[in-house]
């Protein structure tokens, strides 16, 4: 099979998605794969990650040694987080931000929640939420050619967007 | 008389193949990840948070209206065999009976639902249902996480969604699963080019018991991967189709056996029959290898009327280690549980006419 997306050399990687029901297939060669290196990290499995491949080292170096990532709430290192898999308390997700959201990018779809969310939760953070289910709706009634309902989705982001931006203005103030 | 052993002699409602697309599906399972905002997570909590978490998890289950009849059973309080009789109905896990210090589960007295309370999260809600109907566990997870937010605040990021200890659950916290029997694709050598499509589809496969076991007579367990980014009855939905299809190679793995190899495949269900009805000694793997032969003899529509797909699973269940040892109520060495495992299953086949 030869590749999609040079269209010269033979595939080697077959990737197979399922979006809303709907199978597609992807053949690419494996130079063609290092290039997009990026779309399809998301297919390497977690434990290989933690497991020392390029994943965690680089990351930990970026932030610099010498200054080891510590979370203030619950004390735990992050180098702590690199042998247990496990974080320390909720606080960790905001101590260790950077490696973290590096990491779930390359295990997950997308590095933002949709889906539900809990009935009492600060103001804020449900504006934020709602504008992100807005936006992952939009992009789907895009994909299914529902244009008008995208329209509809669209007016109702900007909506969405100005109150937050109130929002902020009036804290600000 | 312990705590668990209201259990004992009542039939796991989820294995009685009453649900859809039984005969390839034995069930639905959904787990939901939560954890406590006021709470360091599971692996940082010190004894007396511990007990504190327990406590307050516990109140707020009496005074459910979905949990209320559940019994709450503290875990690090149970005997080992009594762990192990919990484990064997997927009541619990292997993490929860693992954990050293305090921990609980609330079982409702059907046990589709179970809510284990400090695992590697807080709290995991398990809710299963017979055959194909993950939709369903969704809907009843969904609404006995709406009713416990209103008592207990979950740890949500604007962003990142529930978190949870493992970054690998985080967004929706939802592992939905199906439990597979997928014989005729093992027995025609097809099952491996299945399971190499599904490994790149984002969904795990496992054996019986879930991550680390591997896949025994002929029992598959097929899982989301993804938490993030999708909505959950989208990654439902998608789960769903994948296994619809799994089914489809299945049924047709079935038909081409009972078409093209006829005797082949009826010679080895009835050897299969022969030994369960004559053996004196058996091993868990061995009788799971064997039950799972007989289970395609009623697939095929040989043993039709003389075995049914219930007795079958309730059988599986009834032959594991702790099962046999609470029914004969006291604890077995490995040789006299394999006699007493051979003897319950004669008893159960004394019927079938070879």
């Amino acid at each position: 099979m030869i590749c999609n997306v040079c269209g010269t050399k033979e595939a080697t990687i077959h990737l197979t998605e399922v979006m809303n029901g709907q199978m597609s297939e992807v053949h690419i060669c494996e130079s063609c794969a290092e290039e997009k290196g990026t779309e399809f990290k998301t297919y390497f499995n977690f434990g290989d990650l933690l497991a020392g491949v390029p994943g965690i080292e680089g990351l930990m170096e970026g932030v610099g040694k010498k200054t080891p990532l510590v979370c203030k709430d619950c004390g735990m290192t992050y180098e702590e987080f690199g042998k247990s898999g496990r974080l320390g308390c909720a606080e960790c997700y905001q101590a260790f931000q950077k490696p973290l959201v590096a990491l779930i990018k390359q295990v997950q779809r997308a590095n933002y929640h949709v889906g539900k969310k809990p009935s009492r939760i600060a103001k804020d953070v449900r504006n934020v939420h709602d504008l992100r289910q807005l936006q992952e709706k939009l992009r789907k009634s895009i994909q299914m050619e529902q244009f008008e309902e995208a329209a509809r989705l669209r007016d109702a982001i900007k909506q969405a967007e100005e109150k937050t931006k109130k929002g902020k203005k009036t804290k600000d103030e | 008389m312990s705590e668990v052993d209201r259990f004992l002699n009542q039939p796991v409602n989820w294995l009685k193949s009453t649900g859809p697309e039984s005969d390839v599906v034995i069930s639905s399972r959904l787990r939901m990840a939560r954890n406590l905002k006021t709470f360091h997570f599971s692996g940082r909590l010190v004894a007396e948070k511990r007990a504190d978490l327990i406590r307050e998890v516990g109140d707020v289950v009496r005074n459910s209206n979905f949990l209320k009849k559940a019994s709450y059973i503290l875990v690090d309080g149970l005997c080992e065999l009594d762990r192990q009789f919990l484990l064997e109905r997927h009541l619990v896990s292997r993490e929860l009976i693992a954990e050293e210090g305090k921990c609980a589960v609330a079982i409702t007295p059907d046990e589709m639902v179970s809510l284990m309370v400090i695992e590697e999260d807080h709290l995991r809600l398990q809710v299963f249902q017979s055959g194909l109907n993950l939709l369903e566990t969704w809907r009843i997870a969904d609404e006995i996480d709406t009713e416990l937010e209103k008592k207990l605040e979950f740890a949500f990021d604007a962003t990142l969604g529930y978190l949870t200890a493992c970054p690998t659950n985080v967004g929706t916290g939802l592992r939905a699963s199906c439990m597979l029997h997928l014989p005729s694709l093992v027995l025609t050598k097809q099952v491996h080019k299945v399971l190499q499509a599904l490994s790149k589809l984002n969904l795990a496969v496992r054996g019986l018991y879930g991550e680390g076991t591997q896949a025994s007579g002929n029992f598959f367990q097929f899982s989301n991967q993804i938490t993030l980014g999708q909505p959950e009855e989208e990654v439902i939905n998608n789960l769903e189709g994948v296994i619809r299809q799994v089914i489809t190679h299945e049924r047709e793995a079935r038909e081409y056996l009972k078409k093209k190899r006829k005797s082949k495949m009826e010679d080895q269900i009835w050897r299969a029959l022969a030994a369960l009805k004559a053996a004196r000694l058996m091993s868990s793997s061995e009788a799971i290898q064997l039950l799972s032969l007989v289970q395609v003899g009623v697939d095929v529509g040989i043993l039709q009327g003389q075995v049914t797909h219930t007795d079958l699973n309730q059988l599986f269940l009834l032959i594991q280690p702790a099962h046999l040892q609470k029914t004969n109520g006291k604890e077995l060495n490995t040789t006299d549980r394999d006699a007493f495992r051979a003897d319950r299953i004669r008893e159960y086949f004394s019927k079938v006419v070879l």
